[in-house]
C-alpha cells in the first residue's frame, strides 16, 4: 500500500468485499429499501428481555450470516472489527463473544462501519486472508441512552434524526472479484461549534466536507469520477448543507451524492423527521442495496463516507459542541 | 459571508438551513388538548361535587383518576403519540408528571426494581419535583412575611 497526499492510503492489491449481511428492525422494514436486507426483524426485543441484548443478537446473527453466506470456514477468519454506539461497546462485544475469532472493538460512532472497512483493508494488505467488519445500532437502546424514555410523551424537533435498528456485516478478503477497497481516506476531527444534539448532520457535515475535499486533492479525482457518492448519516439537512458547501468549495456534487440516512425512511410516510443515523445506517444501506447494485454491476464506483458526532449524552448536558468525524472508502469494480 | 469562515458564522448559516417547528400548529394543538384535559377534570370534579364531596375531596379525585389514566395509557404505548401530538398540552397537566415518571420506570425495568425502576424513577421528574418544591417554599416564606394574619385564619 501507498500513501497519497495527506490523508489517503492506495492499496496495492485491493481487498475484496467477499460477501455482506443485513438485518434490521420492524421501522426499516416499512421503509423503501426493505426488500434488499437478508432478514427483517417483526419486533424491537426479537424475542430477547431488553433492547441491548437484542442488539447484541441483531450483530451477531448479522455475523454468522455474513460468514455463511461468504462459504468461508469460521476458522479462515484471522479478525474481527466491530462496533456500536452503546456505552464501552456493549451490543458487538457481548453479541460476538462466542464468535471465537481474533477481536478488535472499535469506535466512531456512526462512522465505525467504515472506520472498520479501513482497518479491515489495511490488514489484509499486511498480513490477513479473511477479515471481518461489523456494525450496530438500535433505536430503543440509543435514545434510552442518549435521550429520553421511549414512552415520555415529548416532540422531536423537524432536525433530529432516528436511529436506525440493525447491523451491518462485510468479509474482506485479500483475492476475489471485487467490488475491491481501492483506497481509504481517514478523517479529521472537525468541530464547527454545533451543540444542538437534535441536529447531527449540521453537526458532522463540515467533517464530511474535510474528508470529501481531501480524498479529491489526495487521489486527483472529481466527483464524476464515482457513480455515487455516499454519506453515512446526514440526514436531509445535512445532505443539503453538504452539497452547498462543496459547492462552495468547487465541487459540484449534486447529481451523483445522497446520503444513506435519506434513502433508509420515506420521510413523510414514517415520521422520521431529517432521515436515519447511527452505525447501523450506513453498514444496513451499503450490506443491503448498494452491494447487490455492485454485484448486477448497475453501479461500478462508490465514494462511501461514514459520518460520526463524537458526543454523549453527559458531553451535551454540560453544554460542549459536538465534534464530527468522516471516514471515506473508495469501492471500485 | 461564507460558512465556513468561523464557527459563528457556521452557526448562523446551520440556522436558516435547518427547519423550524411549526410553531402554530403545535401551539393550537397544544390548547385544544390541554383544554381538554382540563375540562375532563373538571367533568369529574363537578360530578364529585353532585355526590356530595368537598371541593377538596373532589379535586384530589380528579388527580387520581388523571393520574391513573395517563400512567394506564404510558404503559399502553399510547400516551407518547398523545404527547407526540399535544405536547405542551399533554404535559403540563399532571397527565404530563404521570407520564414523567412511568415512564423511566418502564425504560429501566431491565436494571432491575431496586436500581432500575426505583433508582431511575424521578431521571425525568427529578427536576419538576426539586424547582417545584423548592419555588412553593420561597413563596410560601414571601406569604408568611407579608400575611401573617391569614396565615393565623388557615
Amino acid at each position: 500500500m501507498q500513501k497519497l497526499g495527506k490523508q489517503t492510503i492506495k492499496f496495492d492489491t485491493p481487498p475484496t468485499i467477499t460477501e455482506v449481511a443485513s438485518i434490521v428492525g420492524p421501522k426499516e422494514a416499512n421503509g423503501p429499501l426493505a426488500k434488499y436486507f437478508d432478514q427483517c426483524l417483526e419486533d424491537e426485543f426479537w424475542g430477547e428481555k431488553t433492547w441491548e441484548k437484542s442488539e447484541s443478537k441483531i450483530i451477531k446473527e448479522t455475523v454468522n450470516l455474513a460468514i455463511s453466506k461468504s462459504g468461508i470456514p469460521n476458522n479462515d477468519i484471522e479478525y474481527c472489527f466491530a462496533g456500536d454506539l452503546l456505552n464501552q461497546c456493549i451490543s458487538s462485544s457481548f453479541g460476538l463473544r462466542g464468535l471465537n475469532i481474533p477481536f478488535l472493538g472499535i469506535f466512531g460512532a456512526c462512522s465505525t462501519f467504515v472506520e472498520g472497512l479501513s482497518l479491515g483493508a489495511i490488514i489484509i494488505e499486511a498480513c490477513a486472508k479473511h477479515v471481518l467488519c461489523a456494525a450496530s445500532s438500535h433505536f430503543c437502546s440509543a435514545e434510552k441512552q442518549f435521550r429520553f424514555p421511549l414512552e415520555l410523551g415529548n416532540q422531536r424537533p423537524p432536525t433530529s434524526q432516528w436511529t436506525v435498528t440493525g447491523a451491518g456485516a462485510a468479509v474482506l478478503s485479500k483475492t476475489g472479484n471485487g467490488p475491491f477497497i481501492t483506497h481509504i481516506t481517514s478523517g479529521k476531527i472537525i468541530d464547527m461549534g454545533i451543540k444542538d444534539s437534535n441536529n447531527m448532520g449540521a453537526a458532522m457535515a463540515p467533517a464530511a466536507l474535510d474528508t470529501l475535499l481531501c480524498h479529491f486533492n489526495d487521489t486527483g479525482r472529481s466527483p464524476s469520477y464515482y457513480d455515487v457518492i455516499l454519506t453515512g448519516d446526514l440526514g436531509h439537512v445535512g445532505k443539503e448543507i453538504l452539497t452547498e458547501l462543496a459547492l462552495e468549495k468547487g465541487y459540484n456534487i449534486k447529481s451523483n451524492y445522497n446520503d444513506c440516512g435519506v434513502l433508509i425512511f420515506d420521510k413523510e410516510k414514517q415520521d422520521t423527521h431529517a432521515g436515519g443515523s447511527g452505525c447501523g445506517c450506513c453498514a444496513t444501506v451499503f450490506s443491503g442495496y448498494f452491494f447487490k447494485q455492485f454485484k448486477e454491476r448497475k453501479i461500478k464506483r462508490i465514494l462511501l463516507i461514514a459520518t460520526g458526532a463524537l458526543m454523549n449524552s453527559t458531553s451535551s448536558q454540560q453544554g460542549e459542541s459536538i465534534p464530527g468525524i468522516a471516514h471515506a472508502v473508495s469501492i471500485e469494480l | 459571508m461564507k460558512p465556513l469562515d468561523s464557527k459563528k458564522d457556521y452557526q448562523k448559516y446551520v440556522e436558516q438551513k435547518s427547519p423550524n417547528s411549526p410553531i402554530f400548529k403545535n401551539c393550537f394543538n397544544a390548547f385544544w388538548v390541554g383544554g381538554l384535559i382540563c375540562t375532563i377534570g373538571q367533568i369529574i370534579m363537578n360530578i364529585c361535587k353532585s355526590k356530595g364531596f368537598s371541593v377538596e375531596i373532589s379535586g384530589t379525585i380528579v388527580s387520581i383518576i388523571l393520574i391513573g389514566i395517563s400512567a394506564f395509557l404510558t404503559s399502553l404505548n399510547i400516551f407518547n403519540k398523545i404527547g407526540k401530538f399535544a405536547g405542551a398540552g399533554s404535559l403540563i397537566p399532571i397527565t404530563g408528571f404521570a407520564n414523567s415518571i412511568v415512564s423511566p420506570s418502564m425504560e429501566y425495568k431491565s436494571e432491575g426494581y431496586i436500581m432500575g425502576v426505583g433508582g431511575k424513577m424521578f431521571t425525568v421528574a427529578g427536576p419538576v419535583l426539586v424547582f417545584g418544591i423548592s419555588t412553593s417554599i420561597i413563596i410560601g416564606l414571601i406569604y408568611m412575611i407579608f400575611n401573617t394574619q391569614s396565615i393565623t385564619l388557615v
